[in-house]
């Protein structure tokens, strides 16, 4: 090795042995070889992209196929935490509400609470007066006037209670408790579709990520296939270079390149196609969260989620550009 | 600078092309091999490229035991030959230049040595003012004298060609083996596989005669009249 680190400035009588036996790398530096490797490598990424849009008609279409399947599982992956963070406002803590009897005076309604407030189960008890619950009812129904009318307040005192902890089973038996007591008309246990929302929220994750996995693995045949057409339309000059001293590695390059590009273009045109995406539904969900009383508006794919996409994407490619380049390059060999 | 021992070659197909093979070649001769169709003489250069590797027997180039290079020191070892197939030819998606400077490429030379090397090269054969054609225009003699500066552009110590004056009328052909002989005059060790008997009896040079893959002459046949 440090025979071929040898600068030929300074030709001693070892040196000028290497020139007769005319080594080409005997009379290559180090420090050559790492700048000429490093220029190889500048020169194949360029390369890569003028061979790119050389073919724009065929690089396009592998290019956009391989956004299409990253786009999917991408702009799912986005709806799914937006839609998270519309519901994050809702608590996501059951609660139960329990609705007395008209005629329980408050004072005795008041020493309930104390007494629940005691019970290890419960982490607290908001008091609703039926004059609380009326102005709160006249303002969130609109329908105000309708009710000036009446005699008397239709609506009963309830005690909101959230349980300390939310197992279901410990759920169930506080609110069977509840039931019991005399004050008690009717108690509601409203958790059940908080829960189903967290349920479909995670079997939706599933399914988005599942989904991501295939459709990887579809762009991995797209990058294979490509690469692999690649490497036979360029048959004739892998044998010539080889045959002139290429090693592997230097027959590769070209190839791994043009599998990261593939993916880096197929990457942004996806987060092209989400963005798109967004700003098409931006309008609709911002009129349906303002009809809800909402504030919430859609995130867009910032740019972590571009540097996420397109790195993701040109993994894969390189990744396909590997297999293909493992699999055919060994193959072509001088005969 | 080559040595066969007893080299024997049988390809899968169970086709014996070489058999008990044994010859030596000097530094800085110039060696043709010649035969029949089928004789095995394309399979000798190619167990002498590293393209093939022999079935029995040992083969040592330039103190080099072929028999023990690995895979992956294969193309170091061909960086220190010249190689003239007929069947590789010239890249036609790049210029002269680009094809004559792809074993340096392939080295890692710098890029001011590369363009020093290749056009010492062309000029050497001949074609420096064609650099930047793109070698489809050339006529097939230009194109083999441009094989032919592709494979003595990292000075190699051994030139191998193999049937390099193929498809060439007996002018060009005169004219290519002019060159080899210029590059073994500087000291290159030279061996040309060639059918061609008459333009090898002219080159008075030392001649290998194969036959059914058994080596049955090795001498000069313009010493010896009765050739
Ligand atoms: N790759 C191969 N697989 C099987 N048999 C082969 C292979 N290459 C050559 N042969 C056989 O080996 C024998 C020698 O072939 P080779 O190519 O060395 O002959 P040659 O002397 O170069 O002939 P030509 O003058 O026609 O080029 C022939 O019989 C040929 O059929
Ligand atoms: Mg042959």
């Amino acid at each position: 090795m440090n025979q071929r680190i040898n600068p030929s400035s300074q030709p001693t009588p070892v040196a000028e042995r290497q020139r007769a036996a005319g080594a080409v790398h005997a009379r290559t530096s180090g420090g050559d070889r790492l700048r000429s490797w490093l220029d190889h490598h500048r020169e194949m990424w360029r390369e890569s992209w003028r061979r790119f849009f050389a073919a724009p008609m065929s690089s396009g279409m592998t290019a956009l196929v391989i956004a299409i399947a990253l786009a999917l599982p991408a702009a799912l992956q986005l709806g799914l935490t937006n839609f998270q963070r519309a519901v994050a406002g809702w608590d996501g803590q059951p609660q139960i509400s329990v609705f007395l009897h008209k005629r329980a005076k408050e004072s005795v309604v008041m020493d309930y609470a104390d007494q629940l407030r005691a019970d290890p189960l419960v982490a607290g008890v908001t008091y609703i007066s039926p004059e609380q619950a009326l102005a709160e009812f006249q303002q969130a129904s609109g329908l105000g006037d309708a009710l000036v009318g009446m005699e008397s307040n239709p609506l009963p005192a309830v005690l909101l209670v959230r349980p300390a902890g939310s197992d279901s089973a410990a759920l169930e038996s506080l609110a069977a408790r509840l039931r019991e007591s005399a004050l008690t008309d009717s108690v509601v246990l409203d958790m059940a579709w908080v829960q189903r929302l967290a349920q479909l929220t995670e079997l939706g994750r599933r399914m988005s990520a599942g989904l991501a996995f295939l459709l990887a693995l579809g762009v991995l045949l797209v990058v294979v296939n490509s690469i692999r057409l690649h490497i036979e339309n360029r048959r004739e000059e892998i044998l010539v270079v080889k045959l002139v001293g290429a090693t592997d590695a230097f027959v590769r390059r070209p190839f791994l390149y043009t599998g990261l590009v593939y993916g880096l273009v197929g990457g942004l045109i996806a987060w092209l196609l989400v963005s798109v995406g967004v700003w098409l539904l931006a309008g609709p969900v911002s009129g349906l969260a303002n009809l809800y009383g909402s504030g919430f508006r859609l995130d867009g794919p910032g740019i972590t989620y571009f540097l996420g996409l397109a790195g993701g994407a040109a993994l894969l490619g390189l990744i396909g550009a590997w297999l293909a380049v493992a699999r055919h390059i060994s193959a072509i060999q001088p005969r | 600078m080559i040595k066969f021992d007893n080299v024997n070659k049988r390809y899968e197909s169970g086709q014996d092309a070489l058999g008990r093979v044994s010859l030596e070649i000097g530094r800085a001769e110039m060696v043709f091999l010649t035969g029949h169709s089928g004789a095995g003489k394309s399979t000798l250069l190619k167990l002498l490229t590293a393209i093939e590797r022999p079935t029995r027997g040992s083969i040592i180039v330039a103190g080099q035991n072929l028999n023990r290079l690995r895979n992956g020191q294969i193309p170091y070892y061909r960086r220190n030959l010249g190689i003239v197939f007929q069947n590789h030819q010239l890249l036609f998606d790049r210029s002269v230049f680009d094809n004559v400077a792809l074993p340096l490429a392939v080295a890692g030379c710098s890029k001011r040595e590369v363009g020093r090397r290749v056009r010492a090269a062309l000029d050497k054969v001949g074609l420096l003012h064609k650099e930047k054609q793109n070698p489809i225009v050339l006529s097939g003699g230009e194109q083999q004298r441009v094989g032919i500066a592709r494979a003595v552009v990292n000075k190699p110590a051994l030139l191998v060609a193999d049937e390099p004056t193929g498809n060439l009328d007996p002018k060009l052909s005169e004219e290519i083996m002019q060159l080899f002989r210029q590059f073994n005059a500087v000291g290159t060790t030279v061996l040309i596989a060639s059918h061609d008997l008459e333009l090898i009896a002219r080159m008075r040079q030392r001649v290998l005669t194969l036959q059914q893959g058994q080596l049955i002459y090795d001498g000069y046949p313009s010493r010896e009249p009765a050739y």
